[in-house]
């Protein structure tokens, strides 16, 4: 059609022979914009990246047993629940009360690198993490009370369960032993540090006892809800185990993440008011710089609506390209912050170009309807009587 | 019927009577100077002739249609339709090339075609200067575009406001010849003018004085002959 050539070609002219002009309209159009799609991006980049700074924070998640104790099969499928893409860790507990010098002691068996993924937070005080087999890694109140330092060599003992009524009658038992080098001293802050660790194949040779769990702490990168989903599917799917959520890490993890959230919220309509405001301005500026054109062009024949889809043509195709540098730059933006923020980088969302261009045209096109109103007042005969 | 009759025509502000009981018929085809001081009120006639303003008082008949009494709305029509207007000021949307500047009014009025607002910048002798913008064209040529914008329709009547007041002789000569050749045409034309000698080419001369019609002259040697250039 070629009406629609003529207009295309008019606002067009309008804008690229009048750049200097309209650069002021396109800067404030393309800051909001950027900042617009930066903190969008940010804010649906804000979970994830919460989420990893959270499992810092240790398991959100716990296996425990139905009823007594589970298998490494059980565990295996409860897991299968989690998206391994979410998984962070997943570290079995088995939990047996063996002697250490004659003194009763909790020693957890466990996998140590699970163990070291999934509870980041503690912290070995002296010595290494637990590695190979023949290593013991004991709790700082354990080290405390025993005197026990890095390096010492230490035989534990364990009475198996046949054995139990002989020592109840007093007889000699006839016990397990087992000697375990000291690696390191380990301090959480809470009742790890009254048990000493060691990994779950010297646990089962120390008891004789093997492929018993008790408990599964998992680390799972994923929100409050998706995590109870998760939970449910395991305790339908694993009749053996009971998932539960560790409330105290979910909780504090989603009240923070809402607070985060609802901040980025509110500068982001700060911002589209702002930027609105400065649209509406410079249009303001641009309709009164034009008054004696607007003037000829209804003295030649344009209706108000003809006048009006002009100007409108123009703010928003000034929108278009607004919308298109802001969402470029608002990718930059967003990944500069993610990099200071958190020291990681941001995912780019294809679909956020689109939606940020239609909606900078929209703001463009709403910000400049009171002054496109105005342009329709003015009189073609003042205009042209030689102002 | 005439084409265009004012009736006791008053146009007033405040105190002031810009037009003061005017009545005047122009005929189709007819070509008209209105003379007269400054603020004698031509301009105030000619905006409401031209559709862009209303009488306080009085009936404007523009082809037996009542323009004092239509609405904005319909004024823009008319306006559209039948009227083409030339400025003192070289009126031009600074950022629309010479052509585009001729393309709006077809714009405005039905579909824009190039080829024919190329056509009407030939007329007026610009063909080569279609693509420049008003700011590349002297104010000549730039009136000699607004001449092509008026004429691109074809409107019954031409009203021209002061056309040659900023005009040096050779360009006010091209555009008076252009008159000639609209009048030729059978384009009626109205021309508000300082210079006696635009004015005493046209048919009839009326002079305004203190918004009253205080003289009417009719050319009686008007040949309708080009009278710069023969061509
Ligand atoms: N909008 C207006 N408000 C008040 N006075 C006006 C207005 N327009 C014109 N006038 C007055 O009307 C008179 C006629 O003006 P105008 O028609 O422009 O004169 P001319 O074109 O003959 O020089 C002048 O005194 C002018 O000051
Ligand atoms: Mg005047």
């Amino acid at each position: 059609m070629k009406k629609r050539r003529m207009f295309i070609r008019m606002i067009t002219a309008s804008l690229m022979r009048r750049r200097s002009r309209m650069i002021v309209a396109l800067l404030s159009i393309a800051i909001g914009a950027t900042i617009l799609s930066g903190l969008v991006s940010i804010y649906y980049d804000v979970p994830r990246q919460l989420g990893a700074e959270f499992r810092n924070y240790g398991a959100n998640m716990i296996m425990t047993a139905a009823d007594g104790s589970f298998t490494s099969a059980d565990m295996e499928k409860g897991k299968k629940a989690v998206p391994s893409a979410e998984l962070v860790g997943a570290a079995p507990y088995r939990y047996e009360n063996i002697r250490l010098r004659e003194n009763p002691v909790v020693a957890a068996g466990t996998d140590p690198e699970q163990a070291r993924a999934a509870s980041p937070y503690w912290l070995i005080d002296d010595g290494e993490w637990l590695q190979n087999s023949g290593e013991l890694l004991i709790g700082a109140k354990v080290a405390d009370s025993f005197r026990l330092k890095v390096g010492d060599d230490i035989e534990l003992s364990f009475t198996p369960e046949a054995e139990r009524e002989a020592a109840a009658e007093n007889k000699t038992a006839d016990d397990n032993y087992k000697t375990f080098r000291i690696v390191g001293i380990l301090k959480t802050g809470g009742t790890e540090e009254e048990y000493v660790y060691m990994t779950m194949g010297d646990l089962e040779e120390l008891t004789g006892v093997s492929d018993k769990i008790d408990l599964v702490e998992l680390s799972v990168s994923a929100s409050s809800d998706k995590l109870g989903e998760y939970a449910e599917d395991i305790n339908l799917s694993v009749p053996s185990v009971h998932a539960s959520l560790v409330k105290r890490v979910t909780a504090s993890e989603t009240t923070v993440l809402s607070k985060l959230q609802a901040l980025v919220l509110l500068v982001t309509v700060v911002v589209l008011a702002l930027t609105m405001i400065c649209v509406a301005t410079t249009m303001t500026a641009v309709v009164a710089e034009r008054r004696r054109e607007i003037g000829l062009r209804k003295a030649i024949g344009a209706s108000n609506s003809s006048i009006i889809k002009e100007f409108m043509g123009e703010s928003m195709l000034l929108g278009f390209f607004g919308g298109t540098v802001g969402s470029v730059l608002g990718y930059v933006f967003a990944s500069q912050v993610s990099i200071r923020v958190f020291s990681s980088s941001i995912s780019f969302r294809p679909l956020l170009v689109p939606i940020t261009i239609i909606i900078s045209i929209i703001v463009t096109g709403l910000s400049s309807l009171m002054p496109i109103r105005s342009a329709t007042e003015v009189d073609p005969a003042l205009v042209l009587k030689g102002e | 019927m005439s084409l265009l009759e004012l009736k006791n025509v008053y146009k007033i502000y405040g105190e002031l009577h810009a037009l003061d009981d005017v009545s005047l018929k122009v005929e189709k085809g007819e070509w008209v100077s209105i003379m007269g001081p400054s603020g004698s009120g031509k301009s105030t006639m000619m905006n409401i002739i031209g559709c862009m303003d209303k009488p306080s008082k009085g009936e404007v008949l523009l082809d037996g249609v009542d323009i004092s009494k239509e609405s904005s709305k319909n004024l823009t029509t008319i306006r559209r339709d039948k009227i083409g207007l030339i400025f003192q000021q070289f009126h031009l949307v600074n950022y629309l090339t010479a052509v585009e500047n001729v393309m709006l009014a077809q714009y405005y009025h039905s579909i824009p075609d190039e080829k024919e607002a190329l056509e009407a910048l030939e007329r007026v002798g610009l063909a080569d200067r279609a693509k420049h913008l008003p700011s590349q064209l002297s104010g000549g040529e730039q009136q000699r575009v607004c001449v092509a914008r008026a004429l691109i329709n074809y409107p019954e009547i031409i009203l021209a406001d002061e056309p040659t007041g900023n005009l040096d002789e050779a360009n006010e000569e091209i555009v008076v010849d252009l008159f000639h050749k609209l009048h030729n045409e059978g384009t009626t034309l109205i021309v508000v003018t300082h210079d006696p000698e635009v004015a005493e080419v046209a048919q009839r001369r009326l002079v305004l004085r203190n918004g009253k019609l205080a003289k009417e002259v009719i050319n009686e040697n008007f040949t309708g002959k080009i009278r710069f250039t023969d061509q």
